[in-house]
């Protein structure tokens, strides 16, 4: 206690539990009445930052690099979608079957892309998710091929909140998931299970050396991964009520990692924070130039990965770190 | 040829060659270990003395032999396999991970009932500086974490590689003293592979020599310790010091 009342304010706050992250709530909060006829791009972040998350528990704690994060993101997508025409309309039973197709998925290419490392995993997830694209495309019957999926009718949160033309329900629904989405991971990073990923990040010889079973864990963390990815993919669904082939696109794995590293790896609010600013500046800089708004983006990347290599949510640290160093 | 298993033996090697890749480090090794055994595994750099540990504990390329522990044949078993019944190894890079703190290190391979209250009896400067990053630590608490990791695993046969190396006398000590009290519980059985031939040997009830990846010599530690030519003629150069 006293030791922490002699700590810099700044180093104070960052040790109060859960500050940022209600912080983070409030702001998101606070969007909704700023921002009342932007609803559907805002829920449009928050999904994204759900995908995000899924990321982060890969690359940032079990070190799995992995473009094709896509694929079981689109297969929660397509599996909410159908669930709901053909089976059940409520959002959290397809919240749950979104969530267990991208485990699924996760799951059974895991067992193969987990024994794989460096380019040779990444190019393998890339390959998953053009395969999956492929075979969106071609099962017309089912998936509605390159047209979509169409037709998704959504009941009413718990029976009570219906999805409403505005977005405002599809707005709060997503920001419930994403807390619930964060909560867990958080308790997950931290148990011993999760301790032991961040251990494999370090080194998969020495956690194989005390007896750790590495392929086991990384193939665990793959499917949590996975089943995370699925519930940003049933939440597309539900909250566009539309499912294309496009949700297994390539560009969605590669903007999604661009946005964690931007955040920065590891830290969970590194996601989360990585996505508003890519989107804020996707959002503004495409509205003034279209073209070459990726060029705003790709300067910010190369400024991380030089100056700020844990991503903008150490910059407060590394500025405060440099002002020392000038005193 | 048919295989006798003493069931009196915690761990059992026999014929056992084995390396990295297709290199053979160790050959043709027969070992017998009894449950509640001190040995000392002496040799010069470079005689296979990591390499047996790494053996028994399924980090090398296995060339022909089979091994077992309890009678159990665990051959074919991978390395986390063989730590679940029973096998522990602190190795010689001890291995710290350095994104986690002292605490986070212990909890990540916690199994059974083992507990942190445990590691912290043992090692009390664990304690101290259990919310520091593994990489904050001196070479002797490293040491310290990298035992009391490897007893969060509930190992019966521990495999100490060279874990006086390059501590201070007085840290040498300590962690003598801490392998002696697990030896005496009656619980575990210790192989200790040390450069520090005269303080392995003082420990060890039982002394073997490696040379050239072969057991040139297997029988009571007092009797290499009292006749240090005997350890001069088989490694060739005086390792009691």
């Amino acid at each position: 206690m006293t030791e922490s009342l002699t700590l810099p304010l700044p180093e104070r706050l960052a040790r109060v539990p859960f500050l940022a992250e209600a912080l983070l709530l409030a702001i998101a909060a606070a969007m909704f009445f700023l921002l009342p006829y932007s609803l559907g791009f805002l829920t449009r972040v928050l999904i994204l930052m759900v995908l995000v998350l899924s990321i982060d528990l890969l690359l940032g704690f079990a070190g799995i690099a992995t473009l094709g994060q896509a694929a079981m993101y689109g297969a929660g997508a397509y599996a909410a979608g159908l669930f709901a025409i053909h089976v059940w309309a409520d959002p959290l039973a397809g919240l749950v079957v979104g969530a267990a197709a991208g485990a699924a998925l996760a799951l059974l290419s895991g067992l193969v892309l987990m024994r794989a490392q460096g380019l040779t995993l990444i190019m393998l997830t890339i390959a998953v998710a053009q395969i999956c694209m492929e075979i969106a495309n071609k099962a017309r019957g089912v998936t509605g091929g390159s047209d979509g999926l169409r037709g998704i009718r959504m009941d009413p949160v718990l029976g009570l909140f219906e999805f409403d033309f505005i977005g405002q329900t599809g707005y709060w629904y997503a920001l419930a998931v994403l807390a619930a989405v964060f909560l867990l991971l958080r308790l997950v990073t931290r148990s011993a299970f999760g301790l032991s990923l961040r251990g494999i990040h370090d080194s998969p010889a020495r956690m194989t050396a005390i007896g750790t079973p590495v392929y086991g864990r990384r193939v665990a963390a793959y499917a949590l991964a996975g089943a995370i990815a699925g519930i940003a993919g049933a939440l597309t669904a539900q909250v566009t009520q539309l499912v294309s082939p496009e949700v297994f696109a390539f560009t969605l794995s590669a903007e999604a990692l661009i946005m964690l590293v931007l955040g920065g790896t590891g830290r969970l609010i590194g996601g989360i924070i990585g996505v508003a600013i890519f989107m804020t500046v996707h959002h503004t800089a495409a509205a003034h130039d279209p073209f070459n708004w990726l060029f705003v983006i790709g300067a910010m990347v190369l400024g991380v990965v030089f100056f700020v290599p844990g991503g903008l949510v150490s910059l407060p640290a590394r500025l405060r770190g440099l002002m020392g160093r000038a005193l | 040829m048919s295989e006798h298993i003493m069931p009196d033996h915690i761990l059992q090697l026999a014929g056992v060659s084995a390396g990295y890749g297709p290199t053979h480090v160790i050959q043709n090794l027969n070992l017998t270990v009894a449950k509640g055994e001190r040995i000392a595994v002496i040799g010069r750099n470079g005689a296979g003395k990591t390499t047996l540990l790494a053996t028994i504990m399924g980090l090398t390329r296995l060339h022909g032999g089979r091994l077992h522990l309890r009678g159990q044949d665990i051959t074919a078993l991978a390395p986390h396999q063989r730590a679940a019944i029973g096998l522990g190894l602190v190795p010689q890079t001890r291995d710290i991970f350095p994104s986690l703190t002292v605490e986070e290190n212990l909890r990540c391979v916690l199994r059974g009932d083992a507990t942190l209250e445990e590691a912290y009896a043992l090692f009390p400067r664990l304690k101290e500086r259990r919310h520091n990053g593994g990489t904050q630590l001196s070479g002797g608490e490293q040491q310290m974490l990298a035992i009391a990791r490897t007893l969060m695993t509930r190992p019966e046969v521990i495999l100490l590689d060279e874990p006086l190396e390059g501590l201070a006398p007085v840290i040498c000590e300590q962690l003598m003293q801490v392998f002696e009290n697990l030896a005496a519980d009656g619980r575990h059985t210790v192989v200790l592979v040390e450069q520090h031939a005269a303080a392995a040997l003082a420990f060890a009830s039982r002394g073997i020599l490696v040379s050239a990846g072969r057991i040139v010599h297997d029988g009571p530690a007092a009797e290499l310790k009292d006749n240090p030519s005997l350890i001069d003629r088989h490694v060739g150069v005086s390792l009691v010091t």
